[in-house]
């Protein structure tokens, strides 16, 4: 028995496989099955992205039209709402894998979690600077400690409060279980992100898409803020599997399996 | 076309800074994010091929 997998329950962590259409789900939980699937995922999900990025930032900056109100400023929504949508939902994914590795013990969910938080946080950190250097120009400030910006402001600390908890702890089981328990009791700040708009006074604008509204926007406008939104989340899935190889690699370099995908590596 | 020219287009109506301010560091830091990911995954591969000589 590979020692790396002793007392691990990837392969068929209930008892019973996930099995739907004929395939075993679980198996892709074991990192030796998923590091080569993420390999050769990746080329495709970056390429996806830099081709939508193109698009989107021809949309934005070229084809749309300059907004009536805010000029050339309102620009800055293309890189603004598609990060601020992704800095929410990279959260919610990264602890829905750290729930997965909590309750079924999967290494790979918990690997996935860290992978994600380092992108997570850029993103938090982007929709956090674009919307000051928006703010700026429309509201005449920088900054406000309103509820919006301050819950956004406190998603930032916890992705960097996950990153350092786990950085803290040597050893990375233990680390993923703490910071699953972070990144769980975290999720309560998602919602309260996302309607805060609604609950109190703000200088902020109310949500800018609305499935039961009809667009307040021109549809230029939304189609270059949906290709923007589309390029992040194809860029995180790529740097995310990316850095979850990285992960596999960090923690398993004297798995026998390694060999089979990494020339020249000696277990 | 919005745009009556590069000059007009750099100076995106008075907003230049905002505007390229927002597009110029997202895009630095997401140069840096790749790099840094690139950097760790040549690392972590030294040390697999390293063996275990290299770890002790």
């Amino acid at each position: 028995m590979n020692r790396n997998t002793a007392g691990d329950r990837d392969i068929d962590p209930v008892g019973t496989a996930l099995v739907i259409g004929n395939i075993n789900w679980f198996r892709f939980a074991a990192p030796q099955t998923f590091y080569p699937l993420a390999g050769a995922m990746i080329p495709w999900f970056a390429w996806a992205a830099a081709l939508l990025a193109v698009a989107g930032l021809t949309i934005g900056l070229l084809v749309a039209p300059t907004d009536h109100q805010q000029g050339e400023a309102y620009r800055i929504i293309f890189i603004h709402v598609p990060a601020a949508w992704m800095s929410m939902f990279l959260y919610l994914v990264m602890a829905f894998w750290a729930g997965v590795g909590l309750v079924f013990n999967t290494r790979l969910s918990g690997m996935m979690a860290s992978a994600i938080a380092p992108t997570g946080a850029l993103f938090t950190f982007i929709a956090l600077w674009t919307g000051s250097l928006w703010g700026k120009p429309t509201w005449g400030t920088w900054w406000v400690w309103d509820a919006r910006l301050t819950s956004e402001l406190i998603l930032l600390f916890l992705y960097f409060g996950f990153m350092a908890l786990q950085a803290a702890i040597d050893e990375p089981r233990r680390a993923d279980r703490a910071g699953a328990v972070l990144a769980l009791v975290g999720v309560v700040n998602i919602p309260i992100i996302y309607y805060s708009v609604q609950w109190w006074n703000t200088l902020h604008q109310g949500a800018s898409v609305s499935l039961t509204r009809a667009p307040t926007m021109a549809a230029t406008m939304l189609a270059g803020m949906a290709v923007m939104a589309l390029a992040a989340w194809m860029y995180a899935i790529a740097i995310s599997l990316h850095r979850v190889r990285t992960i596999i690699l960090e923690r398993e370099h004297a798995a026998d399996w390694i060999g089979r995908h990494v020339e020249g590596a000696q277990p | 076309m919005n745009w009556a020219g590069w000059s007009d287009f750099i100076a995106m109506g008075g907003y230049a800074v905002y505007v390229w301010g927002s597009y110029g560091v997202t895009a630095g830091l997401i140069v840096v994010e790749i790099v840094m990911a690139i950097q760790r995954r040549r690392a972590a591969l030294a040390r697999v091929r390293g063996g275990a000589a290299a770890r002790s």
